[in-house]
C-alpha cells in the first residue's frame, strides 16, 4: 500500500530565499503529523506547498501516490483534493454556516449535498447552527465550521495550520484533544503546522521538528522528548539544559566532584561529552549530601521550579513539590537520577 | 479653537455647567444647519398650488421615469467600470498596474457637466468626429446614422465615466483587504481562480459595491448640469424650470421633497452596506498574491484601463485643452481673472467656515460623547446625499421670510425699508455650501481624531499639560494634515458647485463653475473650456491627495 503522504527531498524557495531544504517525510493512511519548530522554520511554507499555494522547486510531493508536485510542475490546488483549515479559519463571511461547509461539493446533486452537509454538521456538533453567520459564532465554533468545511469533501489529506493559535489557551488544549479523535474516528491523514510542541504531542502520531528550513528529527513524540537527535531538539523539546560532563574511570559522567551518573556506557574515561539535564532529572532529597546552591526559584502552584548552580558555573532546573521553600542564595539538596540518558559529543 | 481650550478645563472644576452650554450649542448648530432640508420636508404641509395640475398632466411622469432610468443605468455602468478597474489593478498584475491603480482615479476630477460639454463638443453633427465620417465616407447628412450623445442615454454614458471611481475606491479597498486565506480556502475545495472570483471575491465584496455605486448615485440625483445641457428632464431641471420659469418657490420645494425620497431611499442603501462592510473586512494580506495575466490577457487588461483613464479624463481633458489653447487670447482677460477672483474668495469662505463648524461639532462629539450628540452630529451631516439645488431652495424660503421680516420690523419701528437684506448675498451662497459640504469636512477632521486614542489626552495631561496645551502640543500637530485635508476638499467641491451656485448667487456675480455652464448655453463650447480647464486642475488637487493613500496601501476618502 502506498502511503497516503510522500514528501521526497523537497525544496521550497522564494526569490532567493531557501525556505525549506530536502525536506522527506511520510504519512500512512489515518496518521497524524506534525510540523513543528520556531518562527521562521519553513513549516508554513511546506505546508502551502502541500496545498499547492507555493511551488516546490525540486523534489517531489506525492499524494495517495500520485505526483502532485516537483521542480516545474504544480497542480492547481483545487485539482489536489486537499482540505485546508486556515490560521484565522478564513470563513466565507457572506455565506451562512451550512453553505460554507457545502461550498467544496459542487460536484454532488442538491439531496446529496444536504445530508453531507447534515453529516458534518452533526459531526461537529453544530446541528443547531446551520443557519448561523460566521460572524455570530464563538471563536471555538468557527474553527469547527472551517474544520467541517475542509472536511466535507472527503479529501485525501486534511492541513491544518496553526489551527488553535487564535483560540483561548484554555480552549485550546480541549479542542485539541477533540479534533485528534474525531480525525481518529473517521481515519483522516491530516497534517498540522505549530510552533507549540504541547499542541505537537496532544494531536500528532509523527512529529517532523524543522530547523532553518531542514528536518531536525522525525519521530514519535516519545522518541523526541527522550532521544533527541540534536542539541537543538533537546533543547526546543521539554524543559532541558545541556551541560558539560566527563567520562569517569568507570564509565560515570562527572562534574567536577559531582556524580550525575554511574552505570552509562558512553565515550572512553577522559573523553569530554554534553549532557542533557531535565528538570525531572533531579530530585529533592532531604537527606542527600549533594547541596546546590540555589539561584533562582518561581513558584507553579503544585510544584516549585528550582534554578540551581553546578560547580561548573552552569545552571540546571529542578522541581520539587510546593512545600520545599528554600530561599535564594541558601542550598538545597538534591539528587540526580537520570532515567534516559542522552548525551552528545561536542 | 478656543473652543477646545477653554471647555477641558472648566469641565474638571465644574462638570455639570459646560455640558449643558455644550449641548445647546451643538443643538443650536446642528439645528441651523438642518433647516434648509427641514423646510424641504416641511413644504409638503403646504397646500399644492394649480401650478401642480399641470405638472401632474405633463412632466412628473417624465421626472420619475428619467430620474429612475438615469439611476438604473449609472447603477450599471458606474459597477461595470468601477469593479473591473478594482479587479484589474487590486487583484490582477498587468503591465502598468501600478500606475492605473491611481490614474483610474483621474476622472473623478472631471465634473460631469464639463465631460457633458466637451463629448458634445467632440460628437455632434459639426463637431470632428461626424465631420471625418462625412468627409471620409463622402456622406451627407441624413445619410448615416449616428448616436445622439444630447440623450438620455448619453448623460448616464457621461456620469458613468466620471462617478466609477466611486465604485472603484471601495471595492479596491474590499478586494486589497480581503483575506488571502479565504481565497485559498476556496481553491482548496475545488474551485479554480475564476470560479472563486464569482463565488467569492465579488459577493465579498458586495456591500462595498453597493456602497460605492448609492454614492455615484447621490452625485446622480443631484446632477444638474449634464442632464440640463443634454436636455434630460429629471427632477433638478425641473425645480429648477419650476422657480424660474414660474417663479413657484413653494412648488419647487415640494417638487424638491419629493427627490429627497429617492435622496433617502438611495441614503438607507448606502448606511446598510457600509454596515454589512464590517463584517465583510478581513485582515490586510499575508501573502499577497495577484493573478498575473500574461499574453493577450495582460494586453486586454492594460487595453480596458487604458480605455477607462482615456474616455473617462484623457480625452476629454486634452479637447479642453486644445479649445483653450486655440481661445485663450479670447477668453482670458480681466473679466476673466476677476470670475477666477470671486470662485476663489467663495471657495475659501465656505471651506473656511465648514472647518470651523465641523471642528466643532467633532470636538463636542468627542468631548461630551452621548446618543443626543451622536445624532445631532448626523443630521447636521446629511447635506452629502441631498442635491445642491435641494438646499438652494431650502435655503431660499427662510431666508426671503427672514428678510421680509426684517423689512417689516424696520419699516414698523424706523420707517425705512431694508429690502432684501440677506437673500441674494454671499451670506446665503456660503451658507448653502456648508449644509451641502460640511460632512466633507466633519469626515475629515473626525477621522484625525478617532486616531488621537482618549489615552494620549489622559497621557498628556497626566505629563502636566492643560486642556489647552493637549490641544496645542498635542492634537493640533496630528490634525494638522486632517484640517488641510478639509480646508482642500471643501475648497474644490464649492469650486466645481453649479446648481446652488446658480440660484442662489448675487446678482451679476460669476463663477468659474458659473461662466461655464453660461458659456456652454450658449453653445460656446470652446470658449467654455478656458473656465472649465481652470475648474479640472484644481479638482485634480484632492485626487492627488487621494492617489498618495492609495499607493499607501490606505483606503477610501467617502
Amino acid at each position: 500500500m502506498p502511503s497516503q503522504l510522500q514528501l521526497h527531498e523537497v525544496t521550497v524557495s522564494y526569490d532567493d530565499f531557501t525556505a525549506a531544504r530536502n525536506v522527506s517525510l511520510t504519512l500512512d493512511q489515518g496518521q497524524i503529523g506534525c510540523l513543528l519548530g520556531p518562527s521562521g522554520c519553513g513549516k508554513t511554507t511546506l505546508l502551502r506547498a502541500i496545498a499547492g499555494f507555493q511551488p516546490v522547486a525540486s523534489g517531489e510531493i506525492r499524494l495517495h501516490g500520485n505526483l502532485i508536485a516537483c521542480g516545474g510542475y504544480s497542480l492547481p490546488p483545487e485539482k489536489r483534493k486537499v482540505g485546508m483549515v486556515f490560521q484565522d479559519f478564513a470563513l466565507f463571511p457572506h455565506l451562512d454556516v451550512r453553505r460554507n461547509i457545502g461550498f467544496g461539493l459542487t460536484d454532488r446533486d442538491r439531496g446529496d449535498r444536504r445530508q453531507r452537509e447534515d453529516e458534518m454538521l452533526q459531526l461537529v456538533g453544530l446541528a443547531g447552527y446551520a443557519d448561523s453567520w460566521p460572524h455570530e459564532l464563538s471563536g471555538g465554533q468557527q474553527q469547527r465550521v472551517a474544520l467541517a468545511r475542509a472536511l466535507a469533501p472527503e479529501p485525501d489529506i486534511l492541513l491544518l495550520d496553526e489551527p488553535f493559535s487564535s483560540l483561548d489557551s484554555e480552549l485550546r488544549e480541549q479542542l485539541a484533544g477533540e479534533v485528534r479523535d474525531l480525525l481518529k474516528r473517521n481515519n483522516v491523514t491530516a497534517i498540522l503546522v505549530t510552533h507549540d510542541q504541547h499542541e505537537a504531542f496532544a494531536m500528532a502520531d509523527r512529529v517532523t521538528l524543522l530547523q532553518s528550513g531542514e528536518v531536525a528529527q522525525s519521530d514519535t513524540p516519545y522518541n523526541l522528548y527522550h532521544n533527541p537527535a540534536n542539541e537543538f531538539v533537546a533543547r526546543f523539546i521539554g524543559q532541558g539544559t545541556i551541560i558539560a560532563v566527563t567520562v569517569g574511570e568507570n564509565g560515570e559522567l562527572r562534574q567536577g566532584p559531582i556524580t550525575l551518573h554511574s552505570a552509562a556506557r558512553h565515550g572512553q574515561p577522559g573523553q569530554a561529552l554534553r549532557l542533557l539535564i531535565r528538570p525531572d532529572d533531579i530530585q529533592y532529597t532531604e537527606d542527600s549530601a549533594l547541596r546546590l546552591p540555589v539561584v533562582g526559584r518561581s513558584f507553579r502552584g503544585a510544584e516549585y521550579l528550582y534554578e540551581l548552580e553546578m560547580p561548573g558555573g552552569q545552571r540546571v532546573h529542578c522541581l520539587t513539590p510546593s512545600h520545599v521553600t528554600v530561599p535564594v542564595g541558601s542550598k538545597l539538596p538534591v539528587a540526580f537520577h537520570l532515567q534516559h540518558v542522552v548525551v552528545f559529543t561536542p | 479653537m478656543e473652543i477646545g481650550s477653554t471647555v477641558p478645563d472648566s469641565v474638571s472644576s465644574r462638570p455639570r455647567r459646560p455640558v449643558r452650554s455644550w449641548r445647546a450649542a451643538l443643538v443650536l448648530v446642528a439645528g441651523v444647519i438642518a433647516v434648509p432640508v427641514l423646510v424641504i420636508i416641511a413644504s409638503l404641509a403646504l397646500p399644492f398650488s394649480g401650478v401642480w395640475q399641470h405638472l401632474l398632466e405633463t412632466v412628473l411622469a417624465d421626472y420619475v421615469i428619467n430620474s429612475l432610468l438615469l439611476m438604473a443605468g449609472v447603477g450599471i455602468g458606474t459597477s461595470l467600470l468601477g469593479v473591473s478597474g478594482a479587479w484589474l489593478t487590486g487583484m490582477c498584475e498587468f503591465p502598468g498596474r501600478r500606475f492605473f491603480g491611481w490614474a483610474l482615479l483621474l476622472p473623478m476630477a472631471m465634473p460631469a457637466y464639463i465631460i457633458a460639454y466637451t463629448y458634445t463638443g467632440l460628437l455632434d453633427f459639426t463637431g470632428p468626429v461626424q465631420t471625418a465620417l462625412r468627409t471620409g465616407f463622402d456622406l451627407s447628412h441624413g445619410d448615416y446614422w449616428f448616436p445622439e450623445i444630447r440623450s438620455l442615454g448619453g448623460a448616464i454614458c457621461m456620469l458613468s465615466l466620471v462617478l466609477y471611481p466611486y465604485v472603484y475606491l471601495l471595492v479596491r479597498v474590499a478586494f486589497v483587504e480581503q483575506s488571502t486565506a479565504v481565497l485559498e480556502a476556496s481553491r482548496s475545495l475545488g474551485r479554480g481562480p475564476w470560479q472563486t472570483l464569482f463565488s467569492v471575491a465579488l459577493p465579498m465584496a458586495r456591500p462595498a459595491i453597493a456602497a460605492g455605486v448609492s454614492l455615484a448615485l447621490m452625485e446622480t440625483l443631484a446632477d444638474y448640469g449634464t442632464v440640463d445641457y443634454f436636455g434630460v428632464s429629471v427632477f433638478t431641471t425641473g425645480i429648477f424650470r419650476t422657480w424660474y420659469g414660474f417663479g413657484e418657490l413653494t412648488t419647487a420645494a415640494q417638487l424638491a421633497s419629493f427627490l429627497l425620497i429617492f435622496v433617502f431611499i438611495v441614503l438607507a442603501l448606502e448606511r446598510s452596506s457600509r454596515r454589512r462592510m464590517r463584517f465583510h473586512q478581513g485582515s490586510l494580506r499575508k501573502h499577497p498574491s495577484r493573478i498575473v495575466l500574461r499574453g493577450w490577457r495582460g494586453a486586454s487588461a492594460l487595453l480596458v484601463s487604458l480605455a477607462m483613464l482615456f474616455a473617462g479624463f484623457l480625452l476629454p481633458a486634452g479637447q479642453l485643452l486644445l479649445w483653450a489653447a486655440r481661445n485663450w487670447r479670447g477668453t482670458v482677460d480681466p473679466a476673466f481673472f476677476h470670475i477666477v477672483q470671486n470662485s476663489f474668495l467663495l471657495a475659501s469662505l465656505a471651506s473656511a467656515c465648514c472647518l470651523l463648524v465641523a471642528v466643532f461639532l467633532a470636538y463636542g462629539k468627542r468631548l461630551f460623547p452621548g446618543k443626543l450628540e451622536e445624532s445631532l452630529v448626523r443630521l447636521a451631516s446629511i447635506g452629502y446625499a441631498v442635491p445642491g439645488i435641494v438646499i438652494a431652495v431650502g435655503v431660499l424660503i427662510p431666508f426671503a421670510w427672514l428678510d421680509n421680516r426684517i423689512d417689516a420690523f424696520a419699516r414698523d419701528t424706523f420707517g425705512i425699508s431694508t429690502g432684501l437684506l440677506l437673500s441674494g448675498t454671499l451670506a446665503a451662497l456660503v451658507f448653502a455650501y456648508v449644509v451641502r459640504f460640511l460632512s466633507v469636512s466633519l469626515q475629515a477632521v473626525e477621522s484625525g481624531l478617532t486616531r488621537i486614542k482618549p489615552s494620549v489626552d489622559e497621557s498628556a495631561r497626566s505629563l502636566g499639560l492643560s486642556a489647552g496645551r493637549v490641544l496645542q502640543r498635542v492634537h493640533l500637530p496630528i490634525l494638522r494634515g486632517s484640517l488641510l485635508t478639509a480646508l482642500l476638499l471643501v475648497f474644490v467641491d464649492v469650486l466645481k458647485e453649479l446648481p446652488a451656485t446658480l440660484i442662489l448667487r448675487p446678482f451679476n456675480f460669476n463663477t468659474l463653475a458659473v461662466r461655464t455652464y453660461e458659456l456652454a448655453s450658449d453653445e460656446r463650447l470652446a470658449d467654455a473650456a478656458t473656465p472649465a480647464l481652470a475648474i479640472v486642475l484644481i479638482g485634480l488637487l484632492p485626487v492627488i491627495l487621494l492617489t498618495r493613500s492609495i499607493s499607501r496601501g490606505g483606503g477610501a476618502r467617502a
